[in-house]
């Protein structure tokens, strides 16, 4: 008889399991798709790098078989954005939360969007700093409770795929922990594409934000999902907006042209330098970055 | 190994402490910079900027000194030779990222053209206010390398010795220049690439399953052999306390562990590491302990002291940190006193009083920084020092 093994572990670190993932958190949802995307984006594994920064989510680099890092709070873009361009052949990825990436790493996110470096960025958005005890955030919802909201949030939250498409990604996508199909095609589309791809997934935090809000397991969470999530490829950036247990658009959003810093940099030097620049890096790639 | 010749200006050159430092990273071999600008240091930056693009290098500015450091800590694991340049406001940025360079062993370097502080102070005058953050500045038990040049020659020399030193030793180096080295213009010989040192990281190349990241044996100095990502190992680093996977645990044993040999590898190598200059330490009865730009304004007051048939002797720090304590433990043995001038209110000067221990008298020549010393107020306390 031969052993059971895990359809994931060439990619999954098994010798790291049990994760540290409540019951019912949507990180693990968000872990499956991105290693089904893995797959289907057909990219050696050994030229992967992912990063993280510090959270639940940021936990998501030491699970992976690839090259992980594991950084500091707010700063895995920098890192990603260094290790891309001293290898550019490396596909990295960027794997945090929305903490860590939009609020403390809120100008990291805006700047690499806008030189278009091309990494991929995956934020999980479970609406709350989780790894420290559910405290708000700059995506937690009016007037949700959290420990630093204990009498509702009132401050307006960002709305991640404007920012994304406002700061110059030119890939931008949400999808939920429900649309685990969707989801896996939208990272593949994100990983395939050259550039600043930006995929947001709205995810349940049960034990922290779920909990305070009496709004009940990881179940009911994509249970609400499925009731108010509306699919819209077309929607305008500017009208998505996540507000309290209200509908929440999912949808492809973005998916344009631009040259990436890459690109730029090896064009403004060839102009100026003539043959005696040697192009730095590849410079196009048949298919994806 | 050798230096790349694309990337050393071979000859004698006109130039400022700043351009040397960014002539001696090219020539040391660095590839990757990530930098903001901030006065007197950005001239280093400038100066890579331009030169870059025709030695294969990536010039990058990036949005504030916290990405900087990131940037340079990534482009390492990329596996280009890295540079950042600072000055004291953007350092105080990079604290928490220098710490995660020395949790994960990233060879880095990191220069600090110093200005008087403390916040905003005085960007465009000196100040060697920053030594004791050099050491410290990060939360939690580590030991770094930072060295001290005192000349623009001393910015293309030691800034290619600091890529050397970090290369071996996986840890971020420190090049705590001051402003005054930094905009002082003098003249700086580049020698033939063949004539130059350099030490490249020590890459792991055997099966790929058997990989550990931070294992060592005892004949690497106590340091692990580097993987690069993309060179198929997948390994994974943390700046959580890890054990020779690389990967997280939490206890007291493995910490115990980790952080020794983060310190042990420093400590143990130290003859390796260290450097100084001496003179006239033999008779001397004051022994002038200085560095950087304050070590050239103390030879000033040393020649006037010994023409007033004082016994001085100098002993410049050229390697800050780690500290030379064996070697002042030696000499405390046999002079009166020692005389610390530094451009601050005194730093490495409770460094030297460590190492002496009581063995002998230690006085400070203070000085606020925004300009150098007086060499006749250093007199004065070399004077009371001898008494
Ligand atoms: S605290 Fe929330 S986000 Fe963190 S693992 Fe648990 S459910 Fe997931």
């Amino acid at each position: 008889m031969t052993e059971a093994t895990h359809p994931m572990e060439n990619i999954l670190r098994m010798d790291r399991m049990p994760h540290i993932w409540c019951p019912g958190c949507g990180i693990g949802t968000a872990v499956t798709a991105f290693a089904m995307a893995l797959e289907k984006a057909e990219i050696p594994l050994d030229n992967i790098a992912v990063v993280s920064g510090i959270g639940c989510t940021g936990r998501v680099a030491g699970y992976m078989k690839l090259d992980s890092f594991h950084t500091t709070h707010g700063r895995a873009i920098p890192f990603a954005t260094g290790l891309k361009l001293a290898n550019p052949e490396l596909t990295v990825i960027v794997f945090s939360g929305d903490g860590d990436l939009i609020a403390i790493g809120g100008n990291h996110f805006i700047h690499a969007a806008r030189r278009n470096v091309d990494i991929n960025v995956f934020c999980l958005n479970n609406f709350n700093y989780a790894m420290t005890g559910g405290q708000s955030g700059p995506t937690t919802p009016e007037p949700a409770i959290t420990t630093t909201s204990p009498y509702g949030a009132f401050e307006h939250p960002f709305s991640l795929p404007f920012l994304a498409e406002g700061s110059g990604a030119v890939y931008v996508s949400r999808w939920t922990a429900l649309h685990i199909r969707r989801l896996t095609n939208s990272m593949t589309e994100a990983l395939q594409k050259r550039g600043f791809s930006f995929v947001e997934i709205i995810a349940p935090c049960p034990t922290l934000y779920s909990r305070r809000n009496r709004l009940g397991d990881g179940l009911e969470e994509l249970k609400y999902y499925h009731d108010q999530i509306v699919i819209d490829h077309e929607a305008d950036t500017r009208e998505l907006g996540i507000g309290f247990r209200d509908q929440i658009v999912v949808g492809n959003f973005v998916d344009r042209e631009r040259p990436t810093f890459m690109d730029a940099l090896n064009t403004r030097f060839t102009e100026v330098f003539g043959k005696k620049y040697e192009p730095y890096g590849k410079v196009a790639h048949e298919n994806g970055n | 190994m050798k230096a790349d010749p694309r990337g050393v200006k071979t000859g004698a050159h006109y130039l400022d402490g700043d351009h040397a430092c960014a002539e001696g990273a090219l020539a040391a071999g660095c590839r990757f910079f990530a930098g903001y600008p901030i006065t007197p240091s950005t001239e280093v930056a400038e100066r890579i900027a331009s030169r870059f693009p025709l030695v294969g290098g990536v010039f990058i500015q990036m949005e504030d000194e916290l990405a900087s450091i990131a940037a340079v800590l990534g482009g390492s694991w990329g596996g280009k030779k890295s540079m950042t340049v600072t000055s004291g406001p953007g350092f105080s940025l990079m604290m928490e990222n220098i710490g995660l360079g020395v949790m994960t062993e990233t060879p880095c370097v990191v220069v600090n053209v110093q200005r008087g502080g403390p916040s905003t102070g005085l960007p465009t005058l000196p100040g060697q206010q920053d030594m004791m953050q050099a050491r410290w500045g990060s939360h939690g038990d580590y030991e770094i390398i930072a060295i001290v040049p005192n000349s623009p020659q001393e910015c293309f020399d030691l800034t290619i010795q600091a890529f050397n030193l970090s290369e071996k030793y996986r840890v971020p180096v420190l090049v705590m220049m001051d402003e005054c080295v930094g905009h002082m213009t003098e003249k700086v010989v580049i020698p033939p690439a063949e004539e130059i040192e350099v030490f490249n990281r020590k890459l792991y190349d055997g099966p790929k399953d058997q990989y550990l990241p931070y294992e060592v044996d005892n004949t690497n100095g106590r340091v692990p052999l580097m993987a690069h990502a993309g060179d198929g190992y997948r390994f994974h680093v943390t700046g959580l306390t890890h054990d020779e996977k690389g990967y997280p645990v939490m206890n007291a044993e493995v910490q115990q562990e980790c952080v020794s040999r983060l310190i042990d590898k420093i400590n143990k190598n130290t003859d390796d590491i260290i450097q100084y200059e001496e003179e006239q330490i033999t008779n001397a009865d004051v022994v002038v302990v200085t560095y950087g730009i304050s070590s050239r304004v103390s030879m000033r007051a040393i020649r006037l002291a010994r023409e007033q048939g004082l016994n001085v002797g100098l002993f410049r720090l050229i390697t800050a940190w780690p500290f030379p304590e064996k070697r002042i433990k030696q000499i405390a043995k046999k002079v009166k006193a020692f005389v610390m001038v530094e451009l601050n209110l005194g730093q490495m000067v409770y460094e030297l009083e460590r190492c002496i221990a009581g063995k002998a008298k230690v006085k400070l020549a203070p000085h606020a920084g925004g300009w150098v010393h007086n060499p006749t107020d250093i007199l004065k306390i070399i004077k009371e020092a001898a008494k």
